[in-house]
C-alpha cells in the first residue's frame, strides 16, 4: 500500500510547509489508526480533522494523477483500486463519528460546553454544527408531535436524561503500543489488594475501556 | 391501568423489524396524551385541596400520579424518536431523493391527511438531510465527501450488475456517458485478481460498460441495479 501511495503522491507533501511533514504512508497509517480506535470504542474519540483534511488533499491529488494515466494501463487500475480503499476507510471513519454524535448528542454537547479554554475539542467545526442542528430539529419535533399538548409541566424533556450516556464499562480488544507499568484493572473494588497490571508492547488484551480511555487517546494503545 | 397504552406503543416498536416504517399510531398517541391530561387534571384538583384543606394522605396518590405522567411522557417520546431512527436510516438508504413508494408510505399513511405528525415528521426529515449534507460538504476543508457512498470495503474495483428498470443516461467520471436500459445485458464486471489487460480486452468484444463499484453503489439500493454474484 505505502509504495503506491508515495508514488501518486510523493510530491503533494511538499508544498504544504507545515511543522510535521508526513510521508504519505505515514499519514494512512494515522488514519488507520483513528479509523479502528473509533470504530471500536464506545465513546466519542478526540477529532483528528488534520488528518482528515489531508488525506482528502492526497486523495485529490492521487485522481488528478490518474487523469493523467492512459486508459488501460495496469498501474492506473491499482492506484484506483487504492483511492478507493483510501476513500472507504475515510468515509467510513467519519460516518462512525457522526453515529457516536447522532446516538449521544446531548452529552457530547454537554461536554463540549463544559470544555475548558485549552483543551482539544471533541468535536471538529462541522460535527459541532451538525450536533447543535440535529439537537434543534429534534426537539422542534418532539414539541411540534407531542409535547405540546402535554401537561404545561411535562412540555419539556431533559435531553441529557432522557438519552443514554456512552457505556464506558464495555469491553474492548487492545494493542500495546507503549509498555506501561501498573494499569488499574479494578479501581472500584478498593477492600482488596488492588489490582494492577503492566502491558507489555505487542501485547493483546480484552480489558474495559475505561480503564484505558486515556491511554487510548495519548495513542499508547491501539483498539483492535 | 394507567400508561398501558403507552406501553403498548412502545410494544408497537418491538414488534415491527428494523428497517420498516410503521404506520403511525396516532390514536395510540391520543390516548396516552387524554390519559395525561385526566391524570394532571386529577393531580391539580388534589394538590389544591391537599394544601388549602391540608389534607396530607392525598400526597401519595399524586406522586403516583406524577410518576405515571413521567412514564407516559417517557414512552411518547420513545416512539416518536424511534420514527425519527428509522426515517434517518431512509437517507442513508436511499439518498437525499427518496423513491416514490417511500415517499408515498411516508406520507400515505395517514390517507393524505397532511396532519401535523406527518409534517413534522417531513419538516425533520428535510432539515436532517440539510444538516448531514452541509456537514458533507464542508469536510475537508470545504472540498466535500460524500459519506453516505462506500458503505461496504471495496473487494473489487468492478461488478457485474443488471438493470432492473430504465434508468436513463449515466455518466460515469471518465466522462464516458452509457445508458442504463431495463433488463440490458449483465454489465461485465472484472475481479480484482484479473489482470487488468484481460478486461480491456472484453471491453471491446461485448457491447455492455463497466462501472466502477463506488459509482454504482447508490443505484443497487435504490432498486435501479442489481448486484449479480456469479
Amino acid at each position: 500500500m505505502s509504495d503506491v501511495l508515495s508514488d501518486a503522491g510523493s510530491d503533494s507533501n511538499h508544498d504544504d510547509s507545515q511543522e510535521d511533514v508526513m510521508t504519505p504512508a505515514e499519514l494512512i497509517a494515522k488514519l488507520e489508526e483513528a479509523w479502528l480506535n473509533e470504530k471500536f470504542s464506545p465513546e466519542l474519540l478526540e477529532n483528528k480533522s488534520e488528518v482528515v483534511e489531508c488525506v482528502m488533499e492526497q486523495l485529490t491529488h492521487m485522481e488528478a494523477n490518474l487523469q493523467r494515466v492512459k486508459k488501460g494501463d495496469a498501474k492506473a487500475s491499482v492506484h484506483r483500486m487504492e483511492i478507493d480503499r483510501i476513500r472507504f476507510v475515510l468515509s467510513s471513519y467519519l460516518r462512525s463519528r457522526l453515529q457516536k454524535i447522532e446516538k449521544f448528542f446531548p452529552h457530547v454537547l454537554e461536554r463540549e460546553k463544559s470544555r475548558g479554554e485549552g483543551e482539544p475539542s471533541l468535536l471538529s467545526p462541522e460535527e459541532f454544527a451538525f450536533a447543535k442542528e440535529y439537537l434543534a430539529n429534534t426537539e422542534t419535533y418532539l414539541k411540534a408531535v407531542a409535547l405540546k399538548r402535554m401537561p404545561p409541566n411535562l412540555q419539556t424533556v431533559d435531553m441529557l436524561k432522557a438519552v443514554p450516556e456512552p457505556c464506558l464499562d464495555s469491553f474492548v480488544f487492545l494493542r500495546v503500543k507503549e509498555r506501561q507499568e501498573n494499569i488499574l484493572v479494578e479501581p472500584e473494588t478498593d477492600d482488596q489488594r488492588e489490582y494492577v497490571v503492566d502491558l507489555e508492547e505487542g501485547s493483546q488484551h480484552l480489558m474495559r475501556y475505561r480503564t484505558i480511555a486515556p491511554l487510548v487517546s495519548s495513542g499508547a494503545v491501539q483498539l483492535i | 391501568m394507567f400508561c398501558e397504552k403507552a406501553v403498548e406503543l412502545i410494544r408497537e416498536l418491538h414488534r415491527i423489524s428494523d428497517g420498516q416504517l410503521p404506520a403511525f399510531n396516532e390514536d395510540g398517541l391520543r390516548q396516552v396524551l387524554q390519559e395525561m391530561e385526566a391524570l394532571y387534571d386529577q393531580n391539580q384538583a388534589d394538590v389544591n385541596e391537599a394544601k388549602s384543606e391540608g389534607r396530607a394522605e392525598l400526597i401519595p396518590s399524586i406522586k403516583v400520579r406524577h410518576c405515571c405522567l413521567l412514564r407516559d411522557q417517557r414512552c411518547v417520546t420513545a416512539y416518536l424518536y424511534d420514527r425519527l431512527l428509522r426515517i434517518r436510516a431512509l437517507r442513508w438508504e436511499y439518498g437525499s431523493v427518496l423513491p416514490a413508494n417511500v415517499r408515498f408510505h411516508m406520507c400515505a399513511e395517514e390517507n393524505f391527511r397532511m396532519t401535523i405528525v406527518v409534517l413534522s415528521q417531513l419538516q425533520w426529515f428535510s432539515q436532517y438531510k440539510k444538516s448531514l449534507a452541509s456537514f458533507m460538504r464542508s469536510l475537508g476543508g470545504g472540498e466535500g465527501l460524500d459519506i453516505t457512498q462506500d458503505m461496504k470495503p471495496p473487494k473489487s474495483l468492478y461488478i457485474e450488475v443488471r438493470c432492473l428498470k430504465d434508468h436513463g443516461e449515466f455518466e460515469i467520471d471518465d466522462g464516458t456517458v452509457i445508458l442504463l436500459k431495463k433488463n440490458s445485458q449483465v454489465v461485465l464486471g472484472v475481479a480484482w485478481d484479473i489482470l487488468s489487460c484481460v478486461c480491456v480486452m472484453s471491453v471491446s468484444l461485448c457491447p455492455q460498460h463497466f462501472l466502477p463499484r463506488w459509482k454504482c453503489e447508490q443505484l443497487i439500493r435504490q432498486g435501479v441495479l442489481e448486484h449479480v454474484v456469479s
